[in-house]
C-alpha cells in the first residue's frame, strides 16, 4: 500500500479509537448533528419538490385572466363587455367564466363551483373533486343536495369524480352546467366571473395586458407569470418561516459544535502534548482533527441527508405538511415527484460539513504548535 | 479488521447510497411524467389557476386572483383570522410594476 495512504488509515484508527474514548459525548453530537441536517434537507427538498410541481402545473393556466374592479374589489363582468375588448391583435380567444365558492355547513369547508359547457356536464349533474368525495362520501351517481345562498334545496346527481392524481389542483372542485351555475347562486344572465384570454404569443402578453387596461381601466389583467410567480413566492416565504420558526434550534446547534470543535477539554489538550512528545509532528495531529471532522460531519449529512428524502418523498413530509402545505377541511393527499436541486444539496452540505470541520482547525493548531510540556501542565 | 476500514467501508457505502437515491431516484418516473401532464392538461382544460391547498378564505383558495387588499377585505381594519392566511406571503411585485398597466384618464385626477 502507498506509504501515504498507509499513513492516512493509522491516523483513522487512531482517531476512532479517540473518539470511542469519548463515546456518549460523540454519539450525542452525530444524532443532534444529523437531526439538524435532516430538518434542514426535509425543508429544502419539500419546498423544492411542491415550488416545481405548481410551476409545471400551472405553466398550462391562461395566459390572462381579467377581472373587473369595483371600488378595489373584484366585480361581476357586465353584458357587453366581453365585446368591448373587441378585437385585440394577438389574442386568439376570448371566453366568459363563471365560477364561485360554496360554503358547505355538513363540513364546514369550502368548495369551489365553477360553470362547464352543457357538452361536458349535463345539467342536474356535477362532476367532484375526490377530496370532497372522500369527505362526503360520494361514489359516481350518488346525488347530494346543496342549499343555495338563496336558501333552495338544489339536488344533483354525481356524474363522475375527478381522478384523485389531481387532488392537489381539484380537490375541492365542483364542475356544474353553466345553467345550474346561473340557477343555483342566482347569478344574473349576461353576467360573468372573470375573463380567460388566450394569447397565441408569450412576447406579446405584456403588450395585450396594457391594451386591456387601457381599452377597460377598470379592470385588472392577470398574467400567467404573476399566478406563476404567486407561487414562487408563497413557498419561499413558508420556507423562510420555517426557518425562523427553527432558527432557534439551528443556533443552538450552531453553539454545541462550535463549542464541541473550537474548544479543547483538557483531556484532549493532554493527549495532544502527550503525541508531540512521543513524536507526532504538528501537521500529522491537524490531519488526525481534521479525519475527526471529516468522518463526524459526513456521516451526519449523508444520514441526515438520506433520512430527509425517505420523509419527504415516501412519508409525505408529516412533520412541516401543515406549514408548508397549510391548513383545511378539505385537505388534498398527493405525494410529490421527486426533484432536487443539485445546488440546494451543495449549499448544504457547504453550510453542515465544511463549517464543523474547519472550526475544529484553529484550536488544535493552537495546541499543536505550543511546547508538549506546556501543554501537559495546563 | 481494522477499525479505519470499516467506517471508511461505511462512509463509501453511504456515499452512494445517498449518490443514488439523490441520483437515480429523482427526477419523474414514467407514472409520475403521465400525472403531471394529466394535471396540466386539467389546468388547461379547466383554467385553473390556483392549487387547492388551502381552502379556508377566498385569498387562500385563490391567491394569485385575490384583490390587492386582501388584508381588509371582509371590512375596514378587518384582522386576518385565518390560520393559513398568516402563511400567505404579501405580493412581491416590484413597486410600480403595474404602472403601465393602470388605468388611463383623459381628464385630470
Amino acid at each position: 500500500m502507498h506509504p501515504w495512504l498507509e499513513k492516512q488509515l493509522h491516523l483513522i484508527d487512531f482517531t476512532l479509537a479517540s473518539l470511542a474514548r469519548r463515546k456518549t459525548k460523540n454519539v450525542g453530537l452525530l444524532l443532534a448533528y444529523t437531526l439538524i441536517v435532516f430538518v434542514l434537507a426535509s425543508l429544502s427538498l419539500f419546498t423544492h419538490a411542491l415550488r416545481s410541481e405548481a410551476s409545471y402545473v400551472l405553466a398550462g393556466s391562461p395566459e390572462v385572466i381579467l377581472q373587473r374592479m369595483v371600488a378595489g374589489r373584484h366585480d361581476l363582468i357586465p353584458p357587453g363587455y366581453l365585446e368591448r375588448i373587441g378585437r385585440i391583435r394577438g389574442v386568439q380567444k376570448k371566453e366568459g367564466r363563471l365560477w364561485g365558492y360554496y360554503y358547505d355547513p355538513v363540513v364546514n369547508a369550502n368548495y369551489t363551483f365553477m360553470a362547464r359547457p352543457a357538452s361536458e356536464v349535463a345539467d342536474g349533474t356535477i362532476m367532484v373533486g375526490s377530496a370532497l368525495a372522500r369527505e362526503r362520501g360520494l361514489a359516481p351517481n350518488n346525488t347530494i343536495s346543496f342549499r343555495s345562498y338563496a336558501g333552495k334545496l338544489f339536488g344533483f346527481t354525481v356524474a363522475a369524480v375527478l381522478s384523485p392524481d389531481s387532488e392537489l389542483l381539484s380537490a375541492d372542485l365542483v364542475l356544474l352546467s353553466e345553467n345550474d351555475f346561473r340557477r343555483f347562486f342566482e347569478y344574473p344572465e349576461g353576467h360573468y366571473t372573470d375573463i380567460a384570454l388566450s394569447v397565441a404569443n408569450p412576447q406579446e402578453v405584456r403588450t395585450v395586458a396594457a391594451k386591456l387596461s387601457t381599452a377597460l381601466p377598470d379592470s385588472r389583467p392577470i398574467l400567467r407569470e404573476e399566478v406563476l410567480r404567486t407561487y414562487q413566492s408563497l413557498f419561499d416565504w413558508r420556507e423562510g418561516i420555517v426557518l425562523t420558526v427553527l432558527a432557534g434550534a439551528i443556533l443552538a446547534f450552531a453553539i454545541l459544535a462550535w463549542e464541541k470543535a473550537s474548544g479543547l477539554s483538557a483531556e484532549e489538550r493532554r493527549e495532544i502534548g502527550i503525541l508531540k512528545a512521543i513524536g507526532w509532528e504538528t501537521g500529522d495531529i491537524i490531519r488526525m482533527k481534521v479525519w475527526e471532522g471529516l468522518i463526524i460531519s459526513l456521516t451526519a449529512f449523508l444520514l441526515g441527508g438520506i433520512a430527509a428524502y425517505v420523509h419527504v418523498f415516501h412519508f409525505g413530509a408529516a412533520v412541516f405538511a401543515p406549514v408548508l402545505k397549510g391548513w383545511s377541511v378539505l385537505y388534498p393527499r398527493f405525494t410529490l415527484v421527486p426533484a432536487v436541486d443539485g445546488l440546494q444539496i451543495a449549499t448544504l452540505f457547504f453550510f453542515t460539513v465544511v463549517p464543523y470541520t474547519a472550526a475544529v482547525l484553529v484550536p488544535i493548531w493552537r495546541a499543536a504548535i505550543t511546547d508538549p510540556d506546556a501543554v501537559m501542565r495546563a | 479488521m481494522r477499525p479505519s476500514t470499516v467506517v471508511l467501508a461505511l462512509l463509501a457505502g453511504l456515499a452512494l447510497a445517498f449518490a443514488v437515491i439523490f441520483g437515480h431516484f429523482s427526477g419523474s418516473t414514467a407514472t409520475d411524467a403521465e400525472r403531471l401532464a394529466a394535471n396540466r392538461a386539467l389546468v388547461e382544460h379547466y383554467g385553473l389557476t390556483d392549487l387547492a391547498l388551502f381552502t379556508e378564505a377566498r385569498y387562500t383558495r385563490h391567491p394569485s386572483q385575490a384583490d390587492l387588499h386582501s388584508a381588509f377585505q371582509d371590512h375596514p381594519s378587518a384582522l386576518e383570522h385565518f390560520p393559513t392566511g398568516s402563511l400567505v406571503s404579501p405580493r412581491s411585485l416590484p413597486l410600480f410594476r403595474d404602472a403601465s398597466l393602470a388605468g388611463k384618464t383623459t381628464s385630470p385626477d
